[in-house]
């Protein structure tokens, strides 16, 4: 489902990325970690379809990033740092908006029931501006997920949001990769993060330098590696 | 998707925020009203050199004012992450380029057709003027600007100065067209026919046509990292 081989981004002459291969399959879970400035941002846009490789490729539902945009990113929802909602719009016509560009039509009970998912019913009418972080959190997982997506990226989603708001989510991912989908999840909340990732990559300076089942590592062991910069060999 | 229910889409939620917002519209009216005003004090309305300047002094409002409106269609997107949005979206990059153009052109034309009848009354210009061409050329020459004004706005949105950097980057590069709607609003004015500024009108029609295409493929280059 989704696919990179060689990525490597350069912003001047820094490298961001440096040759990161991975791969995650139907139903799975990967969980990306890294300290900061690994490069897990950059990774998370250029999947998205957001940034360019400077080299390497990506490939999302069998297409190419490179030759077949528009059907890689019509099979894949993501939720970044920022919810990508307008604030002076409300709940229902920013999930219009969103269902537009996807190329569908969807009916306003239709929308409306969008947002009971997410548990917005109710606010459907109100300005997103009057949201709470958690609420427009979950207004963008409602616009992720608007066109039934295959793959879901998720970009540090637990920011901002309070227990119950994580343990929303958490339900949803496990939900969605039950059914079938692949979830790529970059956190800096370890503990959380292996919590619910079925598989690891551990991203430290732009270079992948371990990854695997995710009860083959632990909290100490990917910390190790943050700190070290290479593989730490499992007890 | 159609790329013209990508169009759609991206025209039809700009101008939603803005009708809620009213921000770049109230702005543009002002500023555009302040100009008029202010140069109706230096000429005696109704003079001959009223009708020589008249139309220098109405597309130098319409375009000072357009500005504004233009300036904020990008920076509004990226100060909020709209953009990034925008681009996970399954369209071609173009779609958001042509929505953003026809939401500028449509609150540009906005402010003219308000200003324009004020102006009248304020210049006391003569009733037989060329209506129909004047609305031809308006439309032309606003076109022409936001084409190549929302290519740059998406330029300069993206740097500290944006503020500073797009009337710098805009108005040189606007110059053919600002020319061409100039030249042609005067005799239009007169009551002249549109056969006179013909030469003129199509100067601009290619412009436009060149900047829309020149900026469309452009513009992915410059949205995407």
């Amino acid at each position: 489902m989704i696919q990179a081989k060689g990525l490597t981004k350069i912003y001047g002459t820094r490298y961001a990325l440096r040759g990161v291969d991975l791969e995650a399959e139907a139903g799975e879970i990967l969980g990306v970690f890294g300290p900061n400035g690994a490069g897990k941002s950059t990774l998370v846009r250029i999947l998205a379809g957001q940034a360019k490789p400077s080299s390497g490729s990506v490939t999302l539902c069998g297409h190419p990033l490179a030759t077949e945009a528009a059907q890689a990113r019509a099979c894949t929802g993501v939720v970044g740092h920022l919810t990508y909602l307008y604030d002076d719009l409300t709940a229902v016509e920013n999930l219009r908006f969103f269902a537009r560009m996807f190329g569908l039509h969807l009916k306003e009970p239709e929308l409306l029931e969008r947002l009971s998912r997410v548990g917005l019913r109710g606010r459907e009418h109100e300005p997103v501006r009057h949201f709470s972080r958690g609420m427009q959190q979950r207004l963008a997982l409602a616009r992720a997920t608007l066109h039934n997506p295959r793959v879901l990226i998720l970009d540090e989603p637990y920011t901002g949001l309070d227990r119950q708001a994580s343990l929303f989510l958490d339900n949803l991912v496990r939900d969605f990769a039950r059914e079938g989908g692949t979830v790529l999840l970059v956190t800096h909340d370890v503990d959380h993060g292996l919590n619910i990732a079925t598989r690891v990559l551990l991203l430290v300076s732009g270079r992948v330098v371990d990854q695997g089942p995710a009860d083959a590592f632990s909290a100490q062991t990917i910390v190790t590696a943050y700190e070290t910069g290479r593989k730490v060999p499992q007890a | 998707m159609s790329y013209f229910a990508g169009i759609a889409a991206v025209y039809w939620k700009d101008v939603l925020l803005e009708f809620r917002t009213r921000q770049s519209l109230s702005t543009m009216f002002t500023f555009c009203l302040t100009i008029v005003i202010i140069f109706n004090f230096v000429f005696e309305p109704g003079s001959p050199a009223v009708l020589e300047v008249s139309p220098g002094v109405l597309w130098a409002a319409f375009t000072f004012s357009g500005l504004l409106g233009i300036s904020r269609s990008f920076s509004f997107e990226i100060d909020r992450g709209g953009l990034q949005g925008l681009l996970l979206c399954p369209v071609e990059r173009s779609t958001i380029y042509f929505g953003k153009v026809l939401g500028n052109a449509t609150f540009m034309l906005l402010i003219e057709a308000v200003t324009f009848p004020i102006f009248v009354v304020f210049y006391n210009l003569p009733p037989n003027m060329n209506l129909l061409g004047l609305v031809l050329v308006f439309v032309l020459g606003t076109l022409g600007f936001v084409a190549v004004g929302t290519l740059l706005s998406a330029i300069s949105a993206n740097t500290k100065a944006r503020e500073v950097l797009l009337p710098v980057l805009l108005f040189p590069v606007a110059v053919p067209v600002l020319v061409a709607t100039v030249k042609s609003t005067g005799p239009l004015l007169r009551g002249e026919d549109l056969a006179q500024v013909a030469s003129w009108v199509k100067l601009l029609l290619a412009f436009d046509l060149l900047f829309l295409a020149a900026s469309s493929l452009t513009f992915e280059f410059i949205v995407e990292e």
